[in-house]
C-alpha cells in the first residue's frame, strides 16, 4: 500500500517532514505529493464528451480544458496512491463528512445544468484513509461523520474535478464534504475549521504511509450569469462578469504564483465577500493548510471563465520540493 | 379571489418524520400531522399538488420537474444515517409544460427538466411521500431561484395560476420549508432535540400565530425580516411565503390551522393548512411588488447600490438609474449637441415594473380592462425622471411622438392627460396608432428635449 516518499520543504521548513518519529518503523511516512486547485463546473466534462456523460457538445472552454491537460501531463510521472478531494457541492451542516463505502456506481445529474451533465460514474473509495482522516479530525476536536449509506449519490463537483484530473478513474478517492461554517457563522470560523481539518488530513496521510494528491475543488470569483445561451458552448458570450471579479481573480492567482499562501488565507474574508468566491466552501483553505501553507510558487496551468465565474487550475508540486 | 387553490400547506423538509418518527415524540407529532394533512389533501378534490421547494435552488431562472415517472433512491446529504428514501413520483408533465409556457409569457426565464436520475430534493420527496404516498394526485415541483426577489417570485405564482386556469385544474399549493432553519452543527441524540434557540422559537411562534389567523400575506411581508432573524444565510431566503401568498391572491383572511410545531435537529418544523375560506376578519392590506410581468434582470451583477442611484451619462449616452429599465439593449437617451433624444418611454413603474392602470392583457393574451389615463400619466412621470437625470426637464421638451395601441378606445383619455401636462408646455406632437408594443402597455412616447 505505501509507496514511500517523504514530502519535505527545504525552502520554508514546512511541516511536511514533522512527526517522523510517530511513524511505525516498518512503514514509510506518507506524504502529499501535490496540492491542486481544480474547479468543477460540469461544462468542462460536457465539453470533453467522455463516454460516461450522456449529453454531447461541440466543445468549448478550451482554455480551461487545455489547462487540465497540462495538469494531467504534469502529474503523469508522479507516483501516488489516492486523490483526496473537498467539494463544495456536498454541503453538510452537521459537521464534516467522509464517504465511507468502498465503491459508488450510479448516475449523477447536475441539479443546475442537467442539460450538460448526466454522468455515469464508477469510483472506488479509500475508506481506510477516509476513516483515518475522520478519526484524526475527531481527535483534534472536530465534528465529523462517516457516510456509510451505499445508496448515497456522490456530488457532481467531486466527480467533475476527479474526472478532469484522472479520467482513467483508476485511483481511489477520499471525498470530504464542505461544512457550511461560512453560512452558519463567518468566513473566519470556516477558515479556522478548515485549517484544522487540513492539519488533520496531513497528519492522517503521513501516518497512513500513502502518497496523496489533494484537490481543492472550487472556482475563484463566483458571480455567474443568470441566463444561459441557446448553445451552452457558445464561447462568443463567455467572459468574466465584471472587471472587479477579474481583478480579484488575478490578485489571488498572482499571490499563489508568488508563494504567498498565507496572504491568500488572510485576505479570504474580503475575497469571499467581494467576489462571492466559491472558496467560501473551505476547500482552498483546507488544501493550503494540509500542504503546510507553502511559500513555494504554485504553477498556473490555466484560467478561464464559465458562465462568468473565474476558474484557475493550479498545482503545488510538493513532490518536487522533496527532491530539492 | 381565485377558486383554483383549494388548500395551501406549509410542511417541513427533513427526513426524520418519514424515516424515524418513533425516535422522538416531536418527530412523531410532525408525522401524525403529516398524516392528517394527507387526509385533507385526499379529500380536497385537487387535481394536482404543486410544490415550491426551498431545497431545490436554481440560478438560471426557475426549473420545473417534468419527468412523468420520476424514480430514484434518495439519501440526505447530512442525515444519510437515518436511511434511504426510495421513491417513484407521478409528475404531471403536461402541466409542467403549461406552467413553463406561462412563465415565458410573463417574461420569466424558465425551463422544464425531464431527465432520469435528476436529483429531486429531499424536501419535495419527503412531502410527496407523506402527503401523497400512492400517487393518487399528480404533482409538479418548482425550484426556488436564488436571485428571485419578491416581484419575480410573485410573477412565478401568477404564471402558475395562469396554467391552472388554462388547464381547468384545482390545486393544493405546498411550500416545503423549515420555519427557523438553524440546526445544531453537531450530532445530537434524538431525545435532545429542541428548537435551536429561544429567539428562533419566539419568531416561529409569531409566524404560527399569524398563519393560524390566516394572515398569510402578513407573513409574506415579514419574510425578509424573518430571514434575517432566524435563518441561516444560505442561498435561498424565506421566499416560499411570497410564492404561497401570491398563489392565494395575497390574501390575509384565509382560515389557518396549525397541526404541529416541533424541532427537527434544531430547526423549526411546522405543518400548517390554509383554507381559502375567509375567516371573516377582512383582508387587511397589500402594498408591495404586485407586478404582472417580469421585465428585468435580477440586478445580481450590479456593482453597488450607490451606482444604481445615479444616472450614468457617459459622453452622450444616458442610463437613468431611477427610471424603469429598458426592455432591450438600448439607453434611455442620447445627447447630441444641446439636444436629448429619448428612446420610446412607457408607463412601467421604476421600482417593480408594474403597469399603473393595469396591463392591457394577461399572460395568455386575453385582453384586460386598463386605465389609459393612469398609463399616460406614468409615461410623463418616467419622461420627467429621465430628463431630470440627464440634466434637462419636462419644460424643455420640444417634440413628442406618441404611440397608442388602441386609438379609438384611448385617444380621449390620453389627450386629457396630455392637456394637463405636456400640453401646457407646448411641444409639437404626432400621435400614431400601432398594433402592439413589446410589453403589455397601451401608450409610449418618444421625445426630443433641449439640455
Amino acid at each position: 500500500m505505501a509507496k514511500g516518499g517523504v514530502g519535505h520543504n527545504t525552502a520554508t521548513g514546512s511541516r511536511c517532514i514533522e512527526d517522523a518519529a510517530r511513524i511505525a518503523p516498518d512503514m514509510a511516512k506518507g506524504s502529499i505529493v501535490a496540492g491542486l486547485l481544480a474547479p468543477h463546473p460540469p461544462h468542462l466534462v460536457y465539453a470533453e464528451n467522455p463516454e460516461q456523460n450522456e449529453p454531447t457538445s461541440e466543445g468549448g472552454w478550451e482554455q480551461l480544458r487545455w489547462g487540465y491537460e497540462r495538469l494531467r501531463e504534469s502529474l503523469a510521472d508522479v507516483d501516488y496512491d489516492c486523490l483526496v478531494i473537498l467539494s463544495p457541492h456536498w454541503q453538510t451542516y452537521v459537521g464534516t463528512h467522509f464517504l465511507g463505502v468502498e465503491n459508488f456506481k450510479s448516475l449523477s445529474v447536475d441539479p443546475i445544468f442537467p442539460n450538460l451533465f448526466r454522468f455515469n460514474y464508477d469510483m472506488n473509495i479509500d475508506v481506510e484513509l477516509a476513516k483515518a482522516i475522520h478519526d484524526q479530525a475527531q481527535e483534534q476536536g472536530m465534528s465529523v461523520k462517516m457516510m456509510e449509506n451505499p445508496d448515497f449519490r456522490v456530488d457532481y463537483g467531486t466527480i467533475t474535478s476527479c474526472h478532469m484530473i484522472r479520467p482513467e478513474w483508476d485511483k481511489p478517492i477520499v471525498s470530504i464534504s464542505s461544512n457550511r461554517g461560512h453560512s452558519y457563522y463567518s468566513v473566519e470560523v470556516m477558515q479556522e475549521m478548515m485549517l484544522e481539518l487540513g492539519r488533520a488530513t496531513r497528519k492522517a496521510i503521513e501516518d497512513s504511509g500513502k502518497r496523496c494528491v489533494l484537490i481543492a475543488s472550487n472556482s475563484l470569483s463566483h458571480r455567474h450569469f443568470t441566463t444561459e445561451s441557446a448553445v451552452p458552448e457558445d464561447m462568443s458570450v463567455e467572459h468574466i462578469t465584471s472587471h472587479a471579479m477579474h481583478l480579484w481573480d488575478m490578485r489571488i492567482i498572482e499571490l499563489l504564483r508568488a508563494g504567498k499562501s498565507q496572504q491568500v488565507v488572510d485576505e479570504m474574508p474580503e475575497f469571499v465577500e467581494q467576489a462571492i468566491a466559491e472558496a467560501d466552501g473551505g476547500a482552498l483553505t483546507w488544501m493550503l493548510s494540509a500542504i503546510g501553507m507553502p511559500e513555494q510558487k504554485a504553477t498556473l496551468h490555466g484560467y478561464g471563465t464559465i458562465i462568468g465565474t473565474g476558474n484557475a487550475i493550479m498545482e503545488w508540486p510538493c513532490h518536487e520540493w522533496s527532491d530539492s | 379571489m381565485n377558486d383554483v387553490i383549494v388548500k395551501s400547506l406549509v410542511v417541513p423538509a427533513h427526513p426524520h418524520p418519514l424515516l424515524i418518527p418513533e425516535q422522538n415524540e416531536g418527530w412523531q407529532r410532525i408525522r401524525d400531522a403529516y398524516d392528517a394533512a394527507r387526509k385533507v389533501v385526499e379529500e380536497s378534490g385537487a387535481d394536482i399538488i404543486i410544490i415550491y421547494s426551498t431545497l431545490w435552488p436554481s440560478i438560471i431562472g426557475h426549473q420545473i420537474q417534468a419527468l412523468p415517472d420520476a424514480e430514484w433512491t434518495l439519501v440526505d446529504a447530512d442525515f444519510h444515517d437515518v436511511g434511504s428514501i426510495p421513491y417513484k413520483l407521478k409528475i404531471d408533465a403536461e402541466f409542467a409544460e403549461t406552467w413553463n409556457k406561462a412563465n415565458h409569457a410573463r417574461g420569466l426565464d424558465s425551463r422544464t427538466v425531464a431527465y432520469h436520475g435528476f436529483p429531486i430534493d429531499v424536501g419535495s420527496v419527503v412531502a410527496l411521500k407523506l402527503l401523497n404516498p400512492n400517487n393518487d394526485i399528480p404533482a409538479v415541483i418548482c425550484s426556488s431561484n436564488v436571485y428571485a426577489d419578491r416581484a419575480e417570485t410573485s410573477v412565478l405564482a401568477k404564471s402558475c395560476l395562469d396554467a391552472l386556469a388554462a388547464t381547468g385544474k384545482k390545486a393544493v399549493a405546498v411550500s416545503v420549508m423549515s420555519l427557523s432553519n438553524r440546526m445544531f452543527t453537531e450530532p445530537i441524540e434524538p431525545s435532545e432535540d429542541r428548537i435551536h434557540s429561544q429567539k428562533d422559537d419566539e419568531w416561529n411562534q409569531k409566524i404560527l400565530e399569524l398563519l393560524s389567523q390566516g394572515r398569510l400575506e402578513d407573513v409574506a411581508q415579514l419574510s425578509r425580516t424573518i430571514h434575517n432573524q432566524i435563518r441561516v444565510q444560505k442561498v435561498v431566503t424565506f421566499k416560499p411565503m411570497w410564492w404561497l401568498s401570491a398563489m392565494n391572491d395575497n390574501r390575509n383572511d384565509l382560515s389557518g390551522d396549525v397541526l404541529a410545531y416541533d424541532a427537527i435537529h434544531g430547526a423549526g418544523a411546522g405543518v400548517i393548512i390554509l383554507d381559502p375560506t375567509s375567516n371573516g376578519q377582512g383582508d387587511i392590506e397589500y402594498d408591495e411588488d404586485d407586478v404582472e410581468v417580469f421585465a428585468g434582470e435580477r440586478g445580481v451583477l450590479s456593482n453597488t447600490e450607490e451606482d444604481e442611484t445615479v444616472a450614468q451619462v457617459n459622453d452622450d449616452i444616458v442610463h437613468a438609474a431611477s427610471a424603469p429599465k429598458p426592455v432591450g439593449a438600448y439607453p434611455h437617451a442620447r445627447r447630441e449637441g444641446n439636444l436629448l433624444y429619448l428612446s420610446g418611454i412607457g408607463p412601467r413603474h421604476p421600482e417593480d415594473n408594474s403597469v399603473p392602470g393595469g396591463p392591457i392583457k394577461d399572460g395568455d393574451g386575453n385582453p384586460l380592462d386598463y386605465d389609459i389615463k393612469a398609463q399616460t400619466r406614468a409615461v410623463v412621470e418616467n419622461l420627467e425622471i429621465i430628463l431630470k437625470e440627464a440634466g434637462s426637464s419636462l419644460e424643455k421638451v420640444i417634440d413628442v411622438t406618441s404611440f397608442l395601441v388602441d386609438m379609438d378606445r384611448d385617444f380621449k383619455g390620453y389627450n386629457e392627460v396630455w392637456a394637463e401636462t405636456l400640453g401646457k408646455i407646448g411641444p409639437t406632437r404626432t400621435t400614431l396608432a400601432i398594433s402592439a408594443l413589446p410589453t403589455p402597455i397601451a401608450v409610449e412616447m418618444k421625445v426630443i428635449a433641449k439640455v
